[in-house]
């Protein structure tokens, strides 16, 4: 569904250019959920960055549901792939109401019905249908995140990529907003690619996952190995360590 | 535990405000002595509000009353604007969630470290130079020379978070309040920052208030915990046991938080019981 081979982004910052993701070459199969973890600035937003189109790249291929993506996105190109973005306070635009914000994707891809659609998708996350003309300011972080997550399924995308979707709300709303997200992922038959820095959250949602340092790919490992602890790398070692909480002998 | 550092007993904080008054903490009582006390809870329990009260650093629409707050022997209550003075800085500190917010972004990391040195210890600029540059290098900071003449922007998060926990405890105070002290940070910076907070309390014989929503940090970096909810102490365990807590909001934190360990095909959802607030 989603194939990297090769993929570097390197952005200038005042000529001097920064490697912000180095070679990385991965594959995520149709309705795989595919994690990314790493520490700030391991580049694993990037990655997801340059799949949607969002950040330049260059490398060997980079194939969306087998077609090779374009330097610059088609409208077709983008309905294939939604994006949920970390901060649901700054990703929803506050002077629109949530019908205004599930009503846009659908205005630009001239999708009709579109009354019946926003309802359907309001429902799907779980909102109810007075919050169709609520503002964002109105919601509690929880709910706007359902927004965000509707906005990005009402095209019904078969690929929908997370960005630290809940890094910023409490465990007990992360854990609705994760239950929801598997509920979906079922019913929309999604592709997902999950970059997160929370090991637990990583191996809830993924099958595989994808370990990211200073911009390289350090090692791709499936759920089982996360658990068992039957990693290659030492970094991944020190990562999943590190998760479990504070040892005092450690150094 | 004979002389506690802290005793709080019945403490209550509210805020008026336009849609009636805001109860942000209830009753809270509790000691801290030469320990690590771990406060979580989700946003909005108060927890933050705790924290500052006990260094009166809530703002002054912020109704406090207490039946008691001491800080070694001393009454907080009838503190006066120099009162605080005296013992903030200097005795007390708080290190604040997000480095990024609240270093000032126009002094360099080092002077700002030597300032509290300069207003409570009466250093002269030599001296806080000196003792600024000590501290850099105990917070681990690998080149002290340099980042003493860094702004903060130039720095990133965790050397930024040391940077404030260098500033915070120059003066050697006997408690530090840390309010989420390393949600910012990667899980790796966050080791090193709480080994440091370690050392403070296991060798210099400093009391924490650890003020965090993270139960996996908690439980394994405190002494003992209390859990808020709605302003008030659900309940109060020793961090270690923290996974055989009792009360149902607790268990359901904990129940909520997705495992590397403990697989679950669904994660438990919270239901709130109003009785937990009355």
């Amino acid at each position: 569904m989603i194939e990297l081979e090769g993929l570097s982004v390197t952005f200038l910052n005042g000529g001097r250019p920064i490697h912000a993701v180095q070679d990385v070459s991965f594959a995520v199969a149709a309705g795989e959920t595919f994690g990314i973890v790493g520490e700030s600035g391991s580049g694993k937003s990037t990655v997801l960055k340059a799949i949607a189109g969002l950040a330049p790249w260059t490398g060997k291929a980079l194939t969306i549901n087998g077609k090779p993506a374009a330097a610059r996105r088609s409208r077709d190109d983008r309905r294939q792939l939604q994006y949920v973005f970390q901060d649901p306070y700054a990703s929803l635009h506050p002077r629109q109401t949530v019908d205004d914000i599930l009503r846009e994707p659908l205005a630009i891809h001239g999708i009709d019905n579109s009354d019946d659609r926003v309802q359907t998708a309001i429902a799907d996350v779980g909102l109810a249908p007075q919050h169709r003309f609520r503002y964002p300011h109105q919601l509690s972080g929880g709910q706007r995140q359902r927004v965000a997550i509707a906005r990005a399924l009402i095209l019904k995308p078969p690929i929908l990529l997370l960005d630290e979707p809940t890094s910023a709300l409490d465990v007990s709303v992360q854990a609705e907003i994760l239950n929801l997200f598997s509920r979906l992922r079922a019913s929309y038959s999604l592709t997902s690619i999950l970059v997160s820095h929370d090991l637990g959250v990583v191996a809830h949602l993924c099958h595989r996952i994808a370990i990211m340092q200073l911009g390289r790919l350090v090692e791709v490992i499936t759920v089982e190995d996360l658990r068992k602890g039957t990693v290659r790398e030492a970094y991944t070692r020190q990562l999943i360590a590190a998760s479990l909480g504070y040892v005092r002998a450690q150094g | 535990m004979s002389n506690p550092l802290v005793t709080v007993e019945k403490l209550n904080v509210s805020f008026p405000g336009r849609g009636g008054v805001t109860h942000a903490v209830r009753d809270v009582s509790f000691t801290l002595g030469r320990e690590r006390l771990g406060i979580v809870g989700e946003s909005g329990s108060g927890k933050s509000t705790v924290g500052r009260a006990v260094l009166g650093l809530l703002p002054s629409s912020a109704r406090v009353s207490a039946q008691r707050m001491d800080f070694a022997g001393e009454n907080l209550l009838g503190f006066s604007d120099n009162d605080w003075q005296r013992l903030r800085g200097r005795r007390a500190s708080m290190v604040m969630q997000d480095p990024k917010f609240s270093l000032n972004p126009v002094v360099k990391a080092g002077h700002q470290i030597g300032e509290t040195c300069r207003l409570h210890l009466g250093s002269d600029a030599a001296d806080a130079k000196r003792r600024a540059l000590a501290m850099l290098e105990a917070v681990k900071i690998r080149d002290p020379e340099m980042v003493y003449h860094l702004y903060p922007h130039q720095l990133s998060g965790g050397m930024g978070q040391r940077v404030m926990i260098a500033m915070m405890l120059i003066a050697k105070p006997d408690v530090l309040i840390a309010d989420e002290p390393t949600s910012a940070l990667d899980v790796t910076v966050q080791n090193e920052v709480l080994r440091i907070l370690d050392d403070l309390v296991k060798d210099g014989g400093m009391g924490l208030i650890f003020i965090s929503h993270n139960l996996t940090v908690v439980s394994s970096f405190c002494d003992r915990v209390l859990i808020m909810y709605g302003g008030k102490i659900m309940e109060e365990c020793e961090a270690r046991h923290l996974h055989k807590a009792k009360h149902p909001y607790t268990q359901a934190l904990l129940a909520a938080a997705p495992s590397v360990e403990r697989p679950r095909a669904e994660l438990a959802t919270m239901v709130r019981d109003p009785a937990w607030l009355a």
